[in-house]
């Protein structure tokens, strides 16, 4: 199991990434009681037995770990979700991508925590490769409603790359600083 | 902390880059790899990517690589990174806290020695004989 929401999200992006995706989207949606994941990509997609395999510890994609027989992120993800009065749905077609959404009960005993939200993005964004990234993130609790959205391309533009540990600073500092806003701007309403 | 724009970003970036510059630094000093396996997020690797991030720049070596790579094999010593540095060999760390990151940073990159109570060599044997990624 992951020690938070924030870890499956990243394990989800990665699996996107993998699977050779031009193009991945990841939404988090907070509110209140209730916690969004979606993960969509345009990657090579899987096969309804491919699908079911990946739901199952005991398999991993080929190529990947020829004498393991262990792939443990999906199964944990839909295990959590499932055992916190959540769901998970994973739907994929061959050739055109996989889309996986989960929501996590925030008021349940078992839910873990969300984790650390600025260094997900960081790690994510950080991943190698030619691919587009889009992030959308918001939070909307009775009180308050805010959002924001990054583009992996703009980001890498304005920040001068995602590789180098001076731009990953100024990409960190700028994330801190439009997850910072959101909750700002919630205890302002508070107050 | 104001909500930051991508232009100012980019005016953050710019002045960093006229400082840099001054400090005359060609080629890059070091790579980190960060392993970002299932294995290695479940250790706490985006912690320790994050850290390092945070280390090199409160060291300012701007100029270091900071990359990731999935399961390199090690699964009981997550998280697992690797080092390669000017003048050192090329080194897997396993047990890489946040803690351990910043020593790796101080001692491996700026102090050229070796953290040895945490070197496990290299990738696991059966990764790089099955072309594991």
């Amino acid at each position: 199991m992951h020690a938070n929401i924030c870890d499956y999200l990243l394990d989800a992006v990665q699996n996107s990434i993998e699977a050779g995706a031009a193009s991945v989207k990841v939404d988090l949606q907070e509110t209140e009681d209730m916690l969004e994941v979606t993960v969509h990509d345009n990657g090579c997609g899987m096969s309804p037995e491919a699908l079911e395999a990946a739901k199952d510890p005991f398999t991993t994609s080929p190529g990947k770990h020829d004498h393991r027989k262990v792939g443990l992120g999906i199964p944990f993800m839909l295990q959590h979700a499932e055992t916190t009065g959540g769901m998970c749905d994973i739907t994929s077609v061959p050739q055109e991508g996989t889309t996986i959404r989960c929501t996590f009960p925030l008021d349940h005993v078992d839910t873990p925590p969300v984790g650390d939200v600025v260094s997900t993005w960081v790690s994510a964004l950080n991943y190698p490769g030619p691919h587009e990234m889009e992030i959308c993130r918001s939070l909307s609790t009775g009180e308050a409603h805010g959002c924001y959205r990054i583009v992996r391309s703009e980001l890498s533009e304005a920040a001068g790359g995602l590789e180098d540990a001076g731009a990953l600073a100024l990409v960190h500092a700028y994330i801190a600083s439009l997850e910072a806003s959101l909750t700002q701007h919630n205890e302002e309403k508070r107050s | 902390m104001a909500k930051m724009t991508l232009e100012q970003l980019r005016a953050l970036r710019e002045e960093k880059t006229k400082e840099l510059s001054r400090r005359d630094i060609s080629d890059k000093q070091a790579y980190i790899v960060v392993g970002m396996g299932t294995c290695g997020i479940a250790a706490g690797a985006k912690d320790t990517l994050n850290a390092f991030i945070k280390e090199l720049d409160t060291y300012n070596l701007t100029d270091v690589s900071v990359t990731q790579t999935g399961c390199m094999g090690l699964c009981y010593v997550e998280p697992t990174i690797e080092v390669t540095c000017t003048g050192m060999p090329t080194v897997i760390y396993g047990k890489v806290d946040p803690e351990t990151a910043q020593a790796i940073v101080r001692e491996h990159i700026v102090n050229k020695r070796l953290v040895n109570d945490h070197i496990f060599d290299r990738p696991a044997a059966d990764i790089i004989g099955g072309g594991g990624r």
